[in-house]
């Protein structure tokens, strides 16, 4: 199991848009450098990409919830 | 070149202390967000305190060294490492050319001020190499650092590892933050019920939150005393004929969530201010963090003159310890 840690603190999102649909769903591939959130913080939405390849287990934490840095805001299987 | 940039972190600045005195020409006096820390930073690394360093704020970047230096790492939380080592924060400690200093997930705090022997030389706009990214002034042609910038450093022949400042010393916003506020021309703006409310309420930072100004959010909106628009002012109760705004002072557009105006702020406008955070009390907002929360306190000129006469006692204080 490896986990997307978020880099800083802010407002985490799982879809680029209210609308859209979220950027990852349990059982999808990853490669490295896929966004699977955004993290709003000082007017900037800053893209969190995955370091690891593997399978998206889910995300940990919920879409639009406040997040500090180093906190898990998503799993995948290796 | 000393310096070589090889990952920015996420808005990593150059600042100094600043260039106050064209303000009435609508540019800020910029520079550290946490001025204590920066200052604090300096005198371990034998700078003089207005020398300039780096402002990280959240993220720390990661930086080749091509030149010996002694370094210190202030403010807030961020674990600081050289080529993989843990390195102690508000301490010095040397990194040696052909070594990277790099950092882990911020603990806590917001900004945390990398000094560095001999002070960044990048070229003075307006007596200050701060950055000041919409006026283009100051930092690396005007804007924060890039990946592959190459940055000066001065000489310096008085610095140590080692030198450290007691934990005791080392000031930071505590839980909830308190700040305090002295009300200001437009106070009798407000009926009593929402002054007394400002201060009551618990408020948390917004995201909207950066070196030009932190907004708050959760407390409840401010009423008004009732009057005639003035002439020239807006319609809505919270905006008055244009006038200036201070360093610190607290404008809250259509009442509904105040706005604490710091270093990079616009100098004046349409919007009432209710007060402002005393000068004491404004490195402390350079270290919160979204979502954190925050209380106000009320105090009046007396207190805000003793708050600041305490700030300048411990920076004397640590100045004996260090020197």
């Amino acid at each position: 199991m490896a986990q997307i840690f978020s880099p800083l603190p802010g407002t985490f999102y799982t879809k680029p848009s209210p609308e859209a649909l979220p950027y990852k769903n349990s059982g999808d591939p990853v490669v490295v450098g896929d966004i699977v959130g955004l993290i709003e913080v000082m007017k900037t939405f800053i893209e969190i990409k995955s370091e690891v390849p593997g399978t998206f287990s889910g995300y940990v934490a919920a879409d639009g919830s406040p997040v500090t840095a180093g906190q898990v805001l998503a799993e995948l299987a290796a | 070149m000393s310096l070589k940039i090889v990952n920015p972190g996420l808005s990593t600045s150059i600042q100094d202390l600043g260039r106050p005195g064209y303000f009435h020409l609508g540019i800020p006096m910029g520079g550290a967000m946490d001025r204590f820390a920066l200052r604090v930073g300096n005198m371990l690394v034998g700078n003089p305190e207005d020398a300039a360093g780096l402002e990280a704020v959240f993220m720390g970047p990661e930086i080749e060294f091509q030149k010996t230096a002694i370094v210190s790492v202030t403010g807030a939380d961020l674990p600081i490492r050289v080529d993989g080592q843990l390195q102690e924060a508000w301490t010095s400690f040397e990194v040696r050319a052909g070594q990277t200093l790099s950092f882990e997930f911020l603990k806590s705090g917001a900004r945390a001020y990398i000094a560095i022997s001999g002070g960044i030389q990048t070229p003075a706009a307006l007596g200050s190499r701060s950055t000041y990214p919409i006026g283009a002034l100051g930092g690396v042609n005007g804007r924060a650092i890039q990946a592959l910038d190459e940055l000066p450093l001065g000489y310096s022949s008085n610095a140590i590892a080692g030198k450290s400042v007691a934990p005791s010393m080392r000031r930071g916003p505590g839980s909830p933050a308190r700040l305090r506020v002295l009300p200001g021309l437009y106070w009798h703006r407000l009926t009593e019920a929402a002054g007394n409310g400002f201060f009551e309420d618990e408020w948390t930072v917004a995201l909207e939150a950066d070196r030009m100004g932190y907004r708050f959010k959760g407390g409840r909106s401010l009423e008004f005393v009732d009057r005639e628009q003035p002439f020239g002012a807006g319609a809505d109760p919270s905006n008055i004929v244009d006038g200036c705004y201070s360093y610190g002072s607290i404008q809250v557009p259509g009442g509904a969530e105040p706005i604490v105006l710091h270093r990079d702020a616009v100098s004046g406008g349409g919007y009432f201010t209710l007060g402002a955070v005393i000068s004491a009390d404004m490195d402390l907002i350079g270290q919160l963090q979204p979502h954190t929360s925050v209380k106000f306190d009320r105090v009046d000129m007396a207190g805000a003159m003793a708050a600041r006469h305490e700030r300048k006692n411990l920076l004397m204080k640590i100045r004996e310890e260090l020197s």
